[in-house]
């Protein structure tokens, strides 16, 4: 059975509560208890109907200010699918929730409430989402049953986003429109005769379809080791087993390894699960390889394809969002973890900040904040191997933490 | 639904399961699994062996015994840790409440449950433990849907909500500073669904009481109540005898039981699909409050 991780985002008026809550009704997925629960809470308020965020907004604070402040993870099943929902806030103040939230999905939820169209939300969500090149987009006009279930308004703010992201990095993203009622629960996961000139898939069907076949599986191999394993036992006297999960790419029993930083060679002497031995591993399999040869290589280290190995890089031009309040200082060392490996990095200078609402470049910003997203260059103790986020998401981004307060404060792309 | 789709497990959940053990034991120096002898914690010690094999699973496992578990849970415990060699550091509730650092609860619906936490911190202090692994999962509770995989505690195990390290794509940050700990959750992703399919799909042995079996029980509150010498009963409240399974297994005061006939696994799992009930609206512990569970967290409960 296969997982779709889809992330969502939206404040409290636009239905995306409504929306997944009706998701997790319309596909059998919550208990009659809890729904009972949210239905007494939401008479407490003093509200004269069900209120779905209630099931979503998991804190105190949430319930008691009626926002969303952290990514919450919700779950459905159909029989084809996992689903695993990573909701976020869409404050701009929680811009970073976002990113996080976003960063391991293969598709994001997109909502416009038909009668408001695009606002500014809407842009720096589908601005994430194509910086962390999410592969699919799915646009969700919403509330349609206040617009009488108009085409033309659909048409309108379909052509008005697509006017708005004519300047996108990542245009391979696959976009698709669906006019809905979140409310209703019109084409979400039933349809409707109030929307008969739409000809496209029900949101849930849309979904089912996604190619979940990792998009990592066509680059080259990567193989960041976690952990040696060395039982020395007297069955597994000389095993020396080094453990990981595929970043990209696939590895085959054969295949010529490099690891780095040695640069020494070896072949695959075998792919190991547990008691299975495999002739094969990919993106996202954990395994343990062992090699045909006694090469140095220890956690951290990365065992790459010798075909096509990725670059050594020491000073690195990055895109970055800040996620600390402190602000990001220049010149200050930091922890860079590059998958598990962790290294000390310079921060060189501050190249532009980006305005997410219309991605120009705010002239004369030099700082980076909270929620700022922008570019920096950085200068590395030791190199690290990595390639670009847009050739291989999977082995092109890094965390920096700060030495002293030991938060992760931001979140880079190589460029 | 058709049901017969439903027995599969999602196999990326268990490679990211092993992921996480693996960072967890690259990254601390004294990690330890929080043992509790329930389906959950069964599972990661599933995962554990898996993802060390075949060199031997690097943690001990800690059980904080209230003194009121269920000798059917204690039994299991002790047989799986013998089976599989693994090292067993027991902390007992009962101490605690003779150290005067707790009292015990009265009334009718007295528990060890919130008292535990205590005899927790003091363990995790005295064994020096920098983080500890459990088996809680986002899709048990609302206040748990928000938790983090390495969710950081300060000195009072206690849990902030508001101040949580973001968690960028696989990438775990467990840097932390001398007497805070970390709480390490491998099967956040998990949902009680996916445990059963992955317990029948490993063929792992559970504790005998979350198959049907017949026990004295109580009525109380719409649900039943298992009938032990820790429970307080009104003279009302007659035990009367039941053919009743768990489907989380706590103490014997905090967990009520279900009518059931289900005696196989795949009976178990077809009852979940179809029940109407959540998972944890068998726990009494949640029902002091809606924030019952998020209250508990902050004060360092796991």
């Amino acid at each position: 059975m296969e997982v779709l991780h889809i992330a969502t985002s939206g404040s409290v008026d636009d239905g995306k509560s409504t929306l997944i809550g009706r998701l997790l009704y319309d596909t059998k997925s919550i208990t009659q208890d809890k729904l009972e629960a949210i239905h007494a809470a939401s008479k407490r308020k003093g509200l004269d109907f069900t209120d779905l965020s209630l099931l979503t907004d998991g804190l105190v604070a949430e319930r008691e200010q009626g926002i969303t402040i952290d990514v919450a993870h919700i779950y459905f099943s159909t029989p084809t699918r996992k689903y695993i929902i990573a909701d976020t806030p869409g404050h701009i103040e929680y811009t970073r929730n976002m990113v996080t939230g976003a960063s391991t999905a293969q598709a994001s939820l997109i909502l416009v409430d038909a009668r408001r169209g695009i606002v500014e939300q809407t842009f720096r969500h589908f601005f994430i989402a194509n910086m962390l090149r999410i592969p699919y987009l799915v646009v969700c006009v919403n509330k349609m049953d206040l617009v009488d279930y108009s085409e033309q308004r659909f048409n309108e703010i379909v052509a008005e986003f697509k006017q708005l992201i004519t300047g996108a990095a990542f245009k391979e993203q696959h976009i698709v429109f669906i006019p809905i009622s979140s409310l209703y629960g019109e084409n979400l996961v039933t349809r409707t005769e109030k929307f008969s000139w739409y000809q496209g898939d029900t949101l849930l069907e849309h979904l089912e379809k996604i190619d979940i076949d990792p998009a990592d599986a066509r680059h080259p191999a990567r193989f960041p080791v976690q952990y040696v394993i060395r039982p020395r036992t007297t069955a597994y006297h000389d095993f020396r087993g080094f453990a990981g999960r595929v970043a990209s790419g696939h590895i085959q029993v054969g295949d010529e390894l490099v690891a780095l930083p040695s640069g020494k060679t070896s072949k695959v002497k075998t792919i190991e699960k547990f008691e299975q031995q495999l002739p094969a591993a990919h993106a996202g399999d954990s395994v343990i390889i062992t090699l045909e040869d006694e090469i140095d290589v220890s956690r951290g280290n990365l065992l790459a394809i010798a075909s096509q190995p990725p670059s050594s890089r020491k000073e690195i031009t990055a895109g970055i969002c800040w996620m600390d309040q402190q602000k990001l200082v220049p010149g200050k060392t930091y922890l860079l973890q590059h998958g598990v490996n962790r290294i000390k990095a310079k921060v060189q200078g501050i190249i532009h900040v980006i305005d997410v609402t219309n991605n120009q470049v705010i002239p004369d910003k030099k700082e980076l904040g909270l929620n700022d997203i922008g570019t920096i260059t950085l200068k590395t103790a030791q190199p690290i191997f990595a390639d670009t986020f847009t050739e291989n998401p999977g082995n092109g981004a890094f965390i920096l933490i700060d030495e002293f307060s030991n938060a992760t404060v931001a979140v880079g792309f190589v460029e | 639904m058709s049901n017969k789709i439903q027995w599969q497990f999602p196999q990326a959940l268990e490679d990211e399961a092993i992921y996480i053990l693996r960072e967890t034991a690259a990254q601390f120096e004294r990690p330890a699994i929080l043992f509790s002898g329930g389906k959950d914690s069964i599972t990661l010690v599933r995962l554990a062996q898996k993802a060390f094999y075949p060199g031997k699973i690097p943690f001990p496992l800690l059980h904080v015994d209230t003194g009121h578990n269920f000798p059917e849970t204690i039994a299991f415990r002790d047989e799986l840790v013998s089976s599989l060699n693994l090292d067993l550091e027991v902390r007992y509730v009962q101490d605690s409440i003779d150290q005067g650092k707790v009292q015990e609860e009265t009334g009718k619906y007295a528990s060890r449950n919130a008292l535990q936490t205590v005899t927790l911190l003091d363990a995790i202090e005295s064994l020096k433990y920098d983080a500890c692994i459990g088996g809680a999962r986002r899709d048990e509770e609302k206040a748990r849907a928000k938790e983090r995989i390495f969710s950081v505690r300060d000195e009072f195990g206690q849990w902030n909500a508001k101040m949580q390290r973001p968690e960028l794509f696989d990438m775990l940050n467990g840097k932390i500073n001398l007497g805070e700990n970390v709480r390490v959750f491998p099967i956040s992703n998990w949902t009680e669904l996916d445990v059963w399919n992955y317990i029948r799909r490993e063929n792992l042995a559970i504790p005998s009481i979350y198959f049907s079996h017949e026990r004295p029980i109580i009525e109380r509150d719409g649900m039943y109540w298992p009938y032990s010498a820790f429970l307080n009963t009104t003279a009302s409240e007659k035990p009367f005898l039941g053919r009743v399974r768990f489907r989380t297994v706590g103490d014997m005061t905090c967990t009520a039981a279900v009518v059931s006939d289900a005696d196989k696994l795949e009976d178990i799992i077809s009852e979940i699909l179809e029940a109407k009930i959540s998972e944890r609206g068998a726990r009494i512990d949640d029902k002091r409050s809606e924030a019952a569970m998020e209250k508990r967290k902050q004060a360092g409960y796991f």
